[in-house]
């Protein structure tokens, strides 16, 4: 699993096409919009509101109180393992499923007693659910009927829905007449044709095939960018929520874990199992040794001391787990001089290598096994570290991250 | 190389597959039908067999041009120059449509109904449809006559209820044979109406509501639409031997106006007049032959689309 930080968001996204930003002003931090967190302003209204909605399946709890606000063109992320609720979320706020207990509410208005085919959001299904009877303008025109849009004006609208997802000339096929990655387009277009409020997003791009959905993946960015519509995402492909989101909602067992910015997630997991769930980590448990100026001693329970650039917030004597990517780990078959804490020697138990990372497992000195990953950077002609060799572990302070919980 | 050999292989086996049903159409459908045919064109006789000419190969070449010069079209003729058999067509035509549009009503709402039931409780409901055909069609059509006679089950509950106050006539009346007609073809409505239904995949009608539709037209865009293919199969597994059916309006029509199926018989088995019968069972496959047609091209389509 080789997960990036979302820098790539920004290139592309000031790459886009008649996008009149300049890149630069919209690098300004990797996986925000520019300017945009309106999650961080004190008092925003959100679009989307979520109170404490718990929905029950006869004794099955699938969503456990959960409390969530979604801002106005935001592109918002719910990631999390099958199972853990994120679709059932996104079908109550569809209004195919109904709350056991609390509100969702979409711009200040309560949804209880909005049936789904009245309220202002549409859905992009996993499957697509396109209509095999009609044909692709059939399909994009479907709902715009509904609406009772005077026939000129829909077909207008088709035109202009084909042009967005780039179909034109498809108009009078049927679905099965269709590829993979054109079938997604029409069930995009479908469901943008409405402009709603808010889209909503069920796997968008899992039944893709890979090459197809990491080109997918910039063109729904663009896209959203350029219409500055409100989509919620459900998926459990962390790459995909990374690459699109400006905020993750992670889930496990019907709960929110965390919900930040994809590089919080990474960077700063609040919690064990999102350290886990999200990318590679290494989880090193220890005792809290002293707490000082932005600086942290831990003594690991294998043995070892650490030092961590944060102030942690425990007392001196609890349990911690310090959270390490393997990427941020050096590896040297030498004792690096540059490094006077954090380093530990071990044995190279086992190398992964997949082209542009390797993975290597070095058994530490100390009996705990850690994950390191390095990118290689120059063609391997030869092993510079091989299977059993001694190597030298060391990470910066500022690497890791300790977890409480 | 060995890629050829598979295939040549595989194509003297798809050869095989194919050569079954066509020497199973041949032997039991052309080649019968050719000899109606060739029957249809011929004059009646009082002999064995009781038509003329019939074909002696001993004669050679000179026999089989005695043989094509004696064959006339004169039995066709017959057929529409006679009202008896014009009218005995129409009307099974109408009793066939008729029965068939009441089956649609009555079997469309039973197989939602069915592909709507919960998915453990859905083999049931196919069996408890298949059920019927455990007791043989004659005994269930004679039951029907039980229960349309003057003092019949029909009756007596009507009267029970007080919805009459007379005993009214079912039997010997086109109202039997719809009756009859519709009990006995409903299985051959629902079964294909309830495997196109149940096909149907529920998220097309939640994206149909996520789209701004509500249930009931979704029914009408979605739903029926998807079940046509459905629809028309169990319509033309019905109507095509409605059309022909003997056995249901010989025993609870009455004894006035004929259906096609008992013209044929009494041209059988009554009048010993096998050209003519022949020859109505000839126009009636042509005048069937359209429907079918229509349901393969149907059928046809339907494959494309998977």
């Amino acid at each position: 699993m080789n997960v990036e930080p979302p820098v790539r968001r920004v290139y592309v996204a000031g790459m886009a096409d008649g996008n009149p930003e300049p890149a630069a002003s919209r690098g300004a931090a990797p996986g925000l919009k520019p300017g945009r967190a309106p999650w961080a302003v004190p008092g925003a209204r959100p679009l989307v509101q979520f109170e404490a909605v718990v929905k029950r399946f006869g004794g099955v709890t699938a969503v456990d109180r959960v409390s969530l606000d979604i801002y106005e063109r935001e592109f918002f992320a719910l990631l999390g393992p099958s199972g853990c609720g994120k679709t059932t979320l996104l079908r109550m706020l569809a209004g195919f499923e109904i709350p056991t207990e609390g509100r969702i509410l979409l711009d200040g208005q309560d949804l209880a007693r909005v049936p789904p085919h009245k309220r202002p959001v549409n859905m992009m299904f996993q499957n697509y659910a396109l209509f095999p009877h009609l044909t692709v303008e059939g399909n994009i025109a479907f709902g715009l009927r509904q609406d009772g849009m005077a026939k000129s004006a829909i077909a207008a609208r088709v035109k202009e829905m084909l042009a967005l997802v780039k179909l034109e000339g498809y108009g009078w096929r049927k679905p099965h007449q269709l590829s993979g990655g054109q079938r997604q387009r029409v069930a995009l277009a479908r469901a943008l044709a409405k402009r709603p409020r808010v889209l909503l997003l069920d796997e968008p791009l899992s039944a893709l095939d890979r090459k197809l959905r990491e080109e997918t993946r910039f063109e729904l960015i663009d896209l959203q960018d350029n219409l500055g519509l409100t989509f919620v995402m459900v998926t459990h492909d962390q790459d995909e929520a990374m690459t699109l989101a400006d905020r993750i909602g992670v889930m496990n067992a019907g709960s929110l874990a965390q919900v930040a910015p994809p590089a919080a997630v990474y960077e700063q997991p609040n919690s064990r199992w999102v350290a886990d769930f999200v990318g590679d980590i290494n989880l090193i448990e220890g005792i809290v040794a002293s707490v000082g100026l932005g600086e942290t001693v831990i003594g690991a329970r294998a043995g070892g001391r650490l030092r961590v650039a944060q102030n942690v917030e425990a007392k001196p004597g609890a349990t911690v787990w310090l959270a390490l990517r393997p990427e941020k780990i050096q590896i040297d078959t030498q004792p690096p001089a540059a490094f006077d804490a954090n380093c530990l020697a071990g044995q190279v138990a086992d190398i992964g290598y997949l082209g542009d990372v390797s993975h290597y497992k070095v058994k530490l000195d100390n009996g705990l096994a850690l994950k390191v990953s390095i990118a290689n950077r120059v063609r391997l002609v030869e092993r510079p570290i091989g299977w059993g060799d001694r190597v030298w572990l060391s990470f910066a302070p500022e690497a890791c991250v300790v977890l409480t919980q | 190389m060995s890629d050829t050999g598979a295939s040549g292989r595989r194509s003297w086996g798809a050869r095989l597959v194919i050569l079954i049903p066509a020497l199973w159409l041949t032997v039991l459908f052309l080649v019968p039908f050719l000899i109606v045919l060739k029957i249809s064109l011929s004059q009646s006789v009082i002999a064995q067999p009781p038509y003329t000419p019939t074909l002696d190969l001993t004669g050679g070449w000179q026999a089989v041009r005695d043989f094509a010069a004696a064959l006339s079209f004169e039995n066709y003729k017959l057929l529409g120059s006679d009202w008896l058999y014009i009218v005995s067509y129409l009307r099974s035509l109408g009793i066939a449509f008729a029965a068939t549009a009441i089956l649609l009503a009555i079997g469309y709402p039973i197989a939602y109904g069915m592909a709507r039931a919960p998915r453990g409780l859905q083999p049931v409901l196919v069996m408890a449809v298949f059920l019927p055909f455990l007791t043989a069609f004659l005994i269930r059509i004679y039951a029907w006559i039980n229960i349309l006679q003057r003092e019949g089950l029909l009756n007596e509950t009507l009267l029970a209820l007080g919805l009459i106050r007379e005993p009214l006539i079912w039997l010997s009346t086109d109202t039997a044979i719809l009756i009859g007609a519709v009990y006995s073809y409903l299985p051959f409505m629902v079964l294909p109406l309830y495997a196109s239904l149940e096909k149907l995949d529920d998220s097309l009608l939640e994206a149909a509501a996520d789209l701004g539709c509500p249930a009931w037209r979704a029914f009408w865009l979605v739903t029926v639409p998807l079940s046509l293919p459905g629809a028309v199969a169990g319509a033309l597994l019905c109507f095509i031997p409605i059309v022909g059916e003997f056995v249901i309006p010989d025993l609870l029509g009455g004894s006035g106006a004929q259906m096609i199926g008992q013209t044929l018989w009494v041209e059988f088995f009554s009048n010993k007049d096998w050209p003519v019968a022949s020859a109505v069972a000839v126009v009636l496959l042509v005048a069937l032959l359209a429907p079918i047609v229509a349901y393969q091209r149907l059928q046809a389509r339907a494959l494309g689309e998977r």
